[in-house]
């Protein structure tokens, strides 16, 4: 087995460093004080090409792989967990699905845009009462007509109000199932201004802040019958499969953010001298720098594995939530080791590692809790 | 249109440099970036071809890594990337850089030739306007703005406190300076159809009416005698002086040193 990187994901990488550095970066701690959306560095970015990484090039992607696409996530993440994000929900959350489950003409119609970064993306499955328990949906869509009438509300939705295409999920009926009656989901995609598509309130978030998280609001809203994904009830298997590969993205992005935080570490208790020396000279520093790499590079590992996986067409849902729990926990716990590391002036808001402290928090929550993960990994386990 | 850009790979100044016994530079021992005005000799170039559909080529001399800095320009967007290399190549100076250059381009079409001003390693300014006399064409030099009129180039050349503009008629030789334009980023998708591009690799035998004794080292009128790693300075000395003061302590010291 052979860990070195080929050509083209070396160059890559160094083209995600080099764009994150200058564009992203001196912009990070500005999106996270004024909780303002970085629509010049999406602008930017679709420019050149990273909204559209692992779409084929006649749907107007960029025709990379997975890995390719996680490395973008991965270096965004250094410097902004907010702009790791975007790129991950619209990447994985509403360009896959459309690549995967759409028919040519939705394809052609939405995916082809919004991989050329004409458009951008947002996925909404979570509802009040349904977060992990995706069954509890209360989110209705009627036929009537050649149109689907939608009635509900959806939260905590990435991208929100600056999407322009959404993939959305509603109950469009009950079926039996084992016996049960079970609420038949089905996937649709919707257009920012149709009618009846309103935004509700704006979150006010712990971390990520500069990411517009909104409710999404359908009363009456009337979408034509084509914009179904996929076949009626099969918006529970869409949603599932997308989450999958949505967990690779914030797996990259827990690790970026991990990353991020322990290069500044690296650099401060080198620089940071206390009774004489660096603090770096002290051994309980070396060996919490120890700790924080090695979690690093074993969170990168199973990440790219997980993204290896989706590129060779295997299953790949097992790698994903592993990549997500183990990346999500060491962006968690090395965060919070920086802060330490960095002692008072890591709990300000003039170093970044507080702030990455706060970003790293939701990785272990949103696409799948690190509980969801458990769950899935063990149920792999134990069939 | 056809233009041809020559580039090449330099070392990162930020790694370090380090040097061979006989004074010339360790390319391989040093990590190394695209030289900054060739890249906007490049960018414009690409600019000619979002607006002209202009071919675009590009052109290096150097060991055979320099193909990296090649598969670069192709993610940036050039069409093709020629790679000349070869033993009897090594330890050039400008005038068999040129010369080595020139043996080259004569095998390729062109109407236009961009180099970059000078390289970050030698900044010698030199081989873009030698290359343009070996092919006997017209070099406007130190480019700092150009626009294609007919089969003419018209470029702004940077002249101290001023520029001026010059017209010439193609194939001409351009040098570009960084201050040109902000070069493109590569993309994703064009890294990796670069990485599949075949690269033509010319040896000493595809040099066209270049005479032996004006290559490599030994064809290179220019002997190092010696090369060091920039002097480190010292300390220096910080003073906290209100302004009229500090006048009066920096004149001191210019007195002091006889400077003044």
């Amino acid at each position: 087995m052979d860990f070195t990187l080929r050509k083209e994901h070396e160059m890559a990488r160094a083209l995600f460093k080099e764009f994150a550095e200058k564009e992203v970066k001196p912009l990070a701690q500005e999106v996270d004080e004024t909780e303002v959306f970085p629509r010049g560095t999406v602008e930017k970015m679709a420019k050149n090409g990273f909204l559209g990484i692992p779409v084929p090039k006649e749907y107007g992607g960029q025709g990379c792989d997975p890995l390719t696409y996680v490395m973008c996530v991965e270096e965004l993440s250094k410097v902004c967990g907010t702009t790791g994000v975007i790129v991950s929900a619209h990447t994985s959350l509403c360009c896959d699905p459309i690549m995967t489950f759409g028919t040519e003409e939705q394809k052609q119609k939405y995916l082809v845009p919004l991989a050329k970064g004409e458009k951008l993306g947002a996925f909404g499955l979570t509802e009040p009462g349904a977060g992990t328990d995706a069954q509890g949906q209360q989110t209705k869509a009627v036929l009537d007509g050649n149109e689907y009438v939608i009635n509900g509300s959806k939260i905590f939705i990435t991208n929100g109000k600056e999407a322009d295409v959404y993939v959305i999920f509603a109950v469009t009926g009950m079926i039996e199932k084992r016996g049960r009656m079970m609420k038949e989901i089905s996937a649709f995609i919707v257009e920012k201004g149709m009618p009846g598509f309103s935004f509700g309130t704006k979150e006010k978030k712990m971390g990520i802040r500069g990411s517009s998280t909104y409710e999404l609001i359908f009363t009456d809203c009337r979408v034509p019958q084509e914009n179904m994904l996929g076949k009626p009830g099969q918006g529970f298997k869409i949603a599932m499969h997308t989450l999958d590969g949505g967990r690779i993205g914030i797996a990259a992005q827990a690790l970026g953010i991990a990353e991020g935080a322990l290069d500044r570490t690296i650099a401060y208790t080198k620089e940071r001298k206390q009774f004489g020396k660096s603090i770096a000279a002290q051994q309980n520093t070396q060996f919490q720098l120890a700790d924080m790499a090695t979690k690093v590079q074993a969170a990168q590992l199973l990440v790219y594995k997980a993204a290896m996986a989706k590129a060779n067409q295997k299953e790949y849902g097992f790698e994903a939530a592993q990549a997500k729990l183990y990346a999500a926990e060491t962006a968690m716990e090395v965060t919070t080791k920086a802060v330490q590391l960095h002692g008072g002036y890591g709990y300000t808001r003039e170093y970044d590692v507080e702030r990455m402290m706060r970003d790293a928090k939701i990785t272990e929550i949103y696409e799948g809790t690190s509980e969801v993960q458990k769950m899935v990994i063990s149920a792999a386990l134990l069939k | 249109m056809k233009v041809v850009v020559c580039i090449k790979q330099v070392p990162d100044t930020k790694g370090g440099v380090k040097f061979n016994p006989d004074g010339t530079l360790d390319r391989a021992a040093m990590m190394t970036i695209m030289n900054p005005d060739d890249k906007a000799g490049l960018e414009a170039a690409l600019r000619l071809k979002d607006q002209y559909g202009a071919e675009v080529t590009v052109l290096t001399m150097g060991l055979p890594k320099a193909e990296d800095v090649l598969r670069e320009a192709m993610a940036m967007g050039a069409d093709k990337g020629v790679l000349v290399t070869d033993r009897v190549l090594g330890g050039a100076d400008t005038w068999a850089t040129s010369q080595t250059l020139a043996g080259a381009l004569r095998n390729m079409e062109y109407d236009l030739i961009i180099t970059g001003r000078q390289a970050i390693d030698g900044d010698t300014a030199q081989v873009g306007p030698q290359i343009s006399e070996h092919l006997d064409i017209p070099v406007i030099s130190y480019a700092q703005n150009l626009k294609i009129e007919g089969d003419s180039v018209i470029v702004e050349r940077q002249f101290d406190d001023r520029y001026h503009v010059l017209k010439a008629k193609m194939p001409c030789l351009i040098t570009a300076l960084a201050e040109l334009n902000e070069p493109r980023y590569m993309t994703p998708g064009g890294i990796f159809d670069a990485c599949k591009a075949e690269i033509t690799v010319w040896g000493r035998a595809d040099l066209k009416d270049v005479d032996d004794s004006n290559l490599g080292l030994k064809g290179s009128p220019t002997q190092i005698a010696k090369a060091s790693d920039k002097v480190r300075k010292g300390a220096g000395e910080k003073v906290n002086l209100d302004p009229t003061e500090s006048v009066d302590y920096i004149v001191g010291k210019l007195k002091e040193k006889h400077v003044i």
